[in-house]
């Protein structure tokens, strides 16, 4: 009974607060967010970005060749720079090692054949973009383009994609076709009830 | 003021030998200088100043920094590249930042924040450098959301713990300015489709997104849960995409590039890509798809007759967790769990399912089902709709055995 007095009073008190403030409906979700049309446009933080500054930055490489520096290489030179620089972490011939393999070559007993650039890779230019901006491991950043160039050259002659005479340049690394290219497709799920 | 006094002598071999357990805890100590006494941060072990009866002893005076409980083994193990949060010891649904999990390609870089810079050029009306500071000022928006590397499955054994089968994700309050502000801010061109993200660690790292992701739910992030971003995780700033696989987050955020193409960078060609049927590879999988846990009763635990409740974590890269069940008769039937508010979007949801147990042999499993209607698959589901054995993206149910001894233990799967 006394419970129930107060489980009414409390009603009363709570009602009495809702009536209070009868306007205000505080689910609503304009409430709650930030209306983007409140944003202004603009804040006028930072500052412009130079065209140098930028070019100090952005050596990133695209499949269609935006972004290949000038500069060459060829195989004979990048052997030279693979023994003395890669073949530490990635073996002798780019066969493997603590850092993988980067040449095909058959599948052990039992084992998967591992993905490499010359079976796995869709894209060339990723070689170089990625030799350019992380490797070496121990010294990333170190190498210079033409550099980059030979080591590019000398890992898809290892993996007889180009022949071990081409000069890789902007224009010779953009139109190297990579075997794997065709398997490669984004993703389409959109979630459901697909298992796939 | 009066100072407190030490209750023990701490003697300086005590205190190196606390050191060298490399715990800490908070204790006081005296120096000779005057009388005042000082609370120090030293590491030592709240087991050498335990005493019988904790009431009748003055206790530690507050620090500067909190520390945990000795006593409480908590730990991450590293790997040479990653290092898995212990998921089997966790409660909630937010990861104690120092134990979130860690995968990265070069080593954590120094940064130092007065240094910071985040560049954004490219497809742009106007390409600005934002310092700490710029980002700090505009708008900011916070969201709790899980972070998962999609290479986050394991099995080959009985004795793995959560951890060790998918101790990759973890699960953060995350705080900075969205995205779609700084694009507009710059101006981000029409026709601009997709945008690198660049990292200023030893890999630069490197992903195309894209630019959707960016205008929609995309924060550059500087806080996690109430402080600065850990080193680990990408201190001063990261990206933070939702949902989406954690590669994608680029951490220590330099350099955003806008333009009409995706880069095909290393890490979403040779890595991060995963072979489908028909000796398919698929690319751009971004979204983490649901997945669902049981954290206890799991390896190593061992369950006593009786009444238990089973515990775990459920997720979806693609929205809310709609719902989890768990069967405790290796399959036969399967109950709904029940799920902790809050239920987020793209978000680790604790659920809990009450089990009397009778001693008898058996295997429990969890299955979530997401807002979209996706059912967390099998293994073997998995393997014939993939065609494949493995690799990235692969989520499925986590079966435990239990043994009529109590000892609970992971069914590995025959992985090649």
């Amino acid at each position: 009974m006394l419970i129930k007095q107060h489980l009414i009073q409390g009603l009363v008190v709570l009602t009495g607060l809702f009536s209070l403030n009868a306007q205000y409906v505080p689910n609503q979700q304009s409430d709650r967010l930030v209306r983007p049309d409140s944003l202004p446009v603009r804040f006028w933080f930072g500052r412009p970005a130079t065209s140098e500054h930028i070019a100090r930055l952005n050596d990133d490489v695209r499949p269609d060749g935006l972004g290949l520096p000038s500069g060459e290489g060829v195989a004979t030179q990048g052997a030279v720079l693979f023994a003395a620089k890669c073949a530490a972490c990635h073996g002798e011939g780019g066969t493997g090692g603590t850092g993988g393999a980067l040449v095909v070559k058959p599948a052990a007993p039992g084992k998967r054949t591992e993905k490499v650039i010359g079976n796995y890779w869709p894209y060339a230019t990723t070689v170089f973009d990625y030799i350019q901006r992380a490797m070496p491991f121990n010294e990333p950043g170190s190498l210079t383009p033409n550099e980059v160039y030979a080591l590019t050259a000398y890992l898809l002659t290892a993996n007889k994609l180009i022949d071990e005479k081409t000069v890789l340049n902007a224009n010779t690394l953009r139109s190297v076709k990579m075997p794997a290219q065709p398997l490669f497709v984004p993703d389409d799920r959109k979630g459901g009830p697909d298992i796939r | 003021m009066e100072p407190n006094q030490p209750q023990k002598k701490i003697t300086r071999r005590t205190l190196l030998g606390g050191a060298a357990t490399a715990a800490v805890a908070v204790v006081q100590t005296s120096f000779a200088r005057g009388r005042s006494a000082v609370a120090v941060q030293i590491g030592i072990d709240e087991k050498t100043i335990l005493t019988e009866d904790p009431t009748k002893q003055m206790g530690v005076p507050p620090g500067k920094v909190g520390t945990r409980s000795t006593f409480e083994k908590l730990a991450k193990n590293p790997s040479d590249i990653s290092s898995r949060s212990p998921l089997q010891d966790f409660y909630g649904i937010i990861t104690p930042s120092d134990l979130h999990f860690e995968r990265h390609h070069n080593g954590v870089p120094a940064i130092d924040p007065a240094k910071y810079e985040l560049t954004i050029h490219g497809l742009v009306e106007r390409p600005m450098i934002f310092s700490l500071v710029d980002l700090k000022r505009f708008p900011s928006v916070s969201r709790i959301a899980f972070l998962e590397c999609s290479g986050n499955f394991r099995t080959g054994k009985e004795t793995m713990s959560p951890q060790e089968i998918c101790g990759l994700t973890s699960q953060s309050e995350w705080t900075g300015v969205k995205l779609s502000t700084l694009f507009r801010e710059v101006g981000v061109k029409p026709n601009a489709s997709w945008f690198l993200a660049e990292g200023g660690d030893a890999a630069r790292m490197t992903r195309s997104i894209p630019v959707s992701k960016g205008w929609n739910d995309a924060i550059i992030a500087y806080a996690q849960n109430g402080e600065a971003i850990r080193p680990e995780q990408g201190y001063p700033v990261r990206l933070f995409l939702p949902g989406w696989e954690g590669n994608t987050s680029v951490k220590w955020l330099r350099r955003l590039e806008l333009g009409d193409a995706p880069w095909h960078t290393r890490e979403e060609t040779s890595k991060y890509t995963e072979g489908i049927k028909d000796g398919k590879i698929r690319q751009f999988s971004f979204d983490i798809d649901a997945r669902s846990i049981i954290t206890f009763p799991a390896y190593p635990a061992q369950i006593q007759k009786g009444w238990i409740e089973i515990r775990g974590l459920a997720w979806s890269g693609r929205g809310k967790v709609f719902k989890v069940e768990v069967t405790t008769d290796a399959g036969k039937s399967w109950q709904q769990a029940q799920l902790q508010e809050p239920v987020l979007d793209k978000a680790h949801v604790r659920f809990r399912h009450l089990w009397q147990w009778n001693g008898a042999t058996t295997e429990i499993m969890s299955r979530v089902t997401d807002e979209t209607g996706y059912v967390q698959p099998t293994f073997a589901q998995l393997i014939d709709a993939r065609g494949s054995d493995g690799g990235y993206h692969f989520n499925p149910i986590t079966v435990w055995q239990i043994k009529a001894d109590g000892r609970v233990f992971n069914k590995p799967e025959n992985f090649r």
